[in-house]
């Protein structure tokens, strides 16, 4: 009679360390994943590759309404903007532009793939400190809000409106002391010194130029809201003051980005999820600030946001596999993993959260997490407790929709495939894994290097 | 290879070495190999019973025994 065999889980010895437990307690347990949507990881992989980039419409959806229902239960006026940069797949873009965001754009690239996303021109905000003159012509032509970062634009921006007689929408770009260190004073003009008023003078003094807001990016991954309270008074105070000198009425405030997602930053005590603020935190603090500001109820500005990660980091997923199992000189565990930091971009930031698909029995071991590149700064995670995994088993990384698909290098390996998991849960390719020949399309080589 | 005869090992895989006061726990395949090695079992013999009773391939195995052996001289419970 056959026996059937027990289920096999790599041996391990542990030391056990009597004592005092050190300041990060018991390690935490994380629970396996194996579905995502309804579509399991290990069919997903099999369909698509490994590794492979999921991202979740239902996740990226109710998230997107939580913050605009956060904005508009507290202020009567908001506009979100997706902010491209964070993640500029087109079909990502099609989702937020339906879901009725605007673009947020800061390059010229960027603001072609808006248009050709079908955003209207006057809805595509330009923002970033590379503008050339040909984008800012294309950008006034299409009404589009230019928000000017320095002075050496505002004169090439004068002197288009000046030579072609046509009007431009513009913002300026403030930067201030909002209580974050360090201060974050390389975007725009800065608000204490003077020099953000004397910009808005000199813009005033240009009859095609019609200034209709103002913006502000105090920083990334802010975890104290009441800096965004400060920005909020502050760019309040300043547009009153404009009214009052100018009798220019500014139609919106831009309070940029930078709002946390739930990830964990390197160093953090506590964990992300339970840490960071919450969407409501922010939405109190900026909107408390401009209504309690003296704004007259009827000239109310337009409150835009830009927020990007904060939006899109939980509907994103990391689909990985183990390549090997490794012991360290150390006798630490440790894991070489299918995507390095090229892929996982954000490894440099944040210690993700890292999921295996299977059940796995109470053991768990502390060890480190590599990349597949040949480079010693290839590393996913410096310490993780995960159960003993082994060659072909699967992993998902948590919270990974910013940032990665743009930031993502082709350096050893190629880029993987980006699928989109429909509010229906059926997946689909949004981007196709990256061959050699992508890779090799784009070089050249000289006559003299193609024979012999 | 063979386990320090001090060594005391229990049925749920907890160890404890007297000589340097150190606590160590291992699960069950670790714990299987332990036993195997306590009855004068070599590496080849051990590979072959663990084999017969775990759902796993051969490469994996050895690979992953090899690893066990090397973590046991690690932590210094082997005598020659």
């Amino acid at each position: 009679m056959a026996t059937s065999k027990k289920p096999y889980e790599r041996p391990v010895i542990q030391r056990l360390n009597a004592g005092v437990t050190g300041k990060f307690g018991q390690p935490s347990v994380t629970a396996s994943v194996s579905n995502i949507d309804g579509n399991s990881v290990d069919a997903l992989i099999q369909q698509f590759g490994s590794p492979l980039f999921v991202i979740s419409e239902n996740t990226l959806t109710k998230t997107y309404r939580d913050a605009e229902r956060a904005f508009t239960n507290r202020y009567p006026k908001v506009q979100l903007a997706w902010s491209y940069k964070t993640n500029y797949l087109d079909a990502v873009c099609r989702i937020y532009h339906r879901l009725g965001a605007w673009a947020e754009v800061v390059s010229g690239f960027e603001y072609e793939k808006a248009l050709a996303n079908g955003v209207e021109g006057s809805k595509i905000i330009f923002n970033g400190p590379g503008k050339s003159a040909a984008e800012l012509e294309k950008a006034i032509h299409n009404q589009s809000l230019i928000h000017i970062d320095h002075a050496d634009e505002f004169y090439v921006l004068r002197e288009l409106v000046q030579q072609n007689g046509q009007s431009a929408r513009v913002a300026i770009r403030v930067n201030m002391d909002c209580g974050i260190y360090p201060q974050w004073d390389r975007f725009g003009f800065n608000l204490e010194n003077g020099e953000a008023f004397n910009m808005i003078e000199q813009i005033c003094s240009v009859d095609e130029m019609h200034l209709e807001g103002l913006h502000c990016h105090i920083g990334t991954f802010v975890l104290s809201t009441q800096s965004y309270s400060i920005a909020a008074a502050k760019m309040s105070q300043l547009a009153l003051q404009i009214k009052k000198q100018f009798s220019i009425t500014i139609k919106y405030l831009d309070l940029g980005g930078g709002f946390a997602s739930k990830n964990t930053l390197k160093g953090s005590f506590l964990q992300g999820q339970d840490a960071n603020p919450s969407i409501d935190k922010y939405a109190e603090a900026i909107c408390s600030a401009i209504l309690k500001s003296g704004f007259n109820e009827n000239e109310l500005p337009l409150l835009i946001l830009e927020s990007g990660r904060a939006l899109i980091d939980e509907s994103g997923y990391l689909l990985g596999s183990v390549l090997s199992h490794k012991r360290l000189g150390d006798g630490r565990s440790a894991l070489i993993l299918d995507f390095g930091v090229n892929v996982l971009f954000t490894a440099f930031w944040y210690d993700h959260k890292i999921s295996t698909t299977q059940v796995h029995g109470q053991w768990q071991e502390d060890m480190v997490l590599y990349g597949p590149l040949c480079m010693n700064i290839d590393v996913v995670r410096e310490h993780i407790t995960l159960p003993p995994l082994n060659k072909g088993d699967k992993v998902v990384v948590h919270n990974t929709g910013a940032y990665n698909m743009t930031q993502w290098m082709q350096f050893i390996s190629m880029r993987p495939a980006v699928v989109l998991i429909d509010r229906n849960e059926k997946p689909h390719t949004i981007r196709l894994r990256e061959t050699t020949a992508t890779i090799q399309a784009q070089e050249k080589i000289p006559n003299h290097l193609t024979h012999g | 290879m063979k386990i320090k005869q001090n060594i005391a090992i229990s049925e749920s895989g907890f160890l404890f070495d007297p000589a340097t006061g150190h606590s160590f726990t291992t699960n069950p395949s670790g714990l299987r190999i332990m036993q195997l090695l306590r009855e004068g079992k070599n590496k080849s013999t051990i590979l072959e019973q663990l084999a017969q009773e775990f759902d796993t391939e051969h490469d994996t195995l050895e690979r992953d025994v090899n690893d066990y052996l090397n973590m046991l001289n690690y932590f210094k419970l082997t005598q020659s």
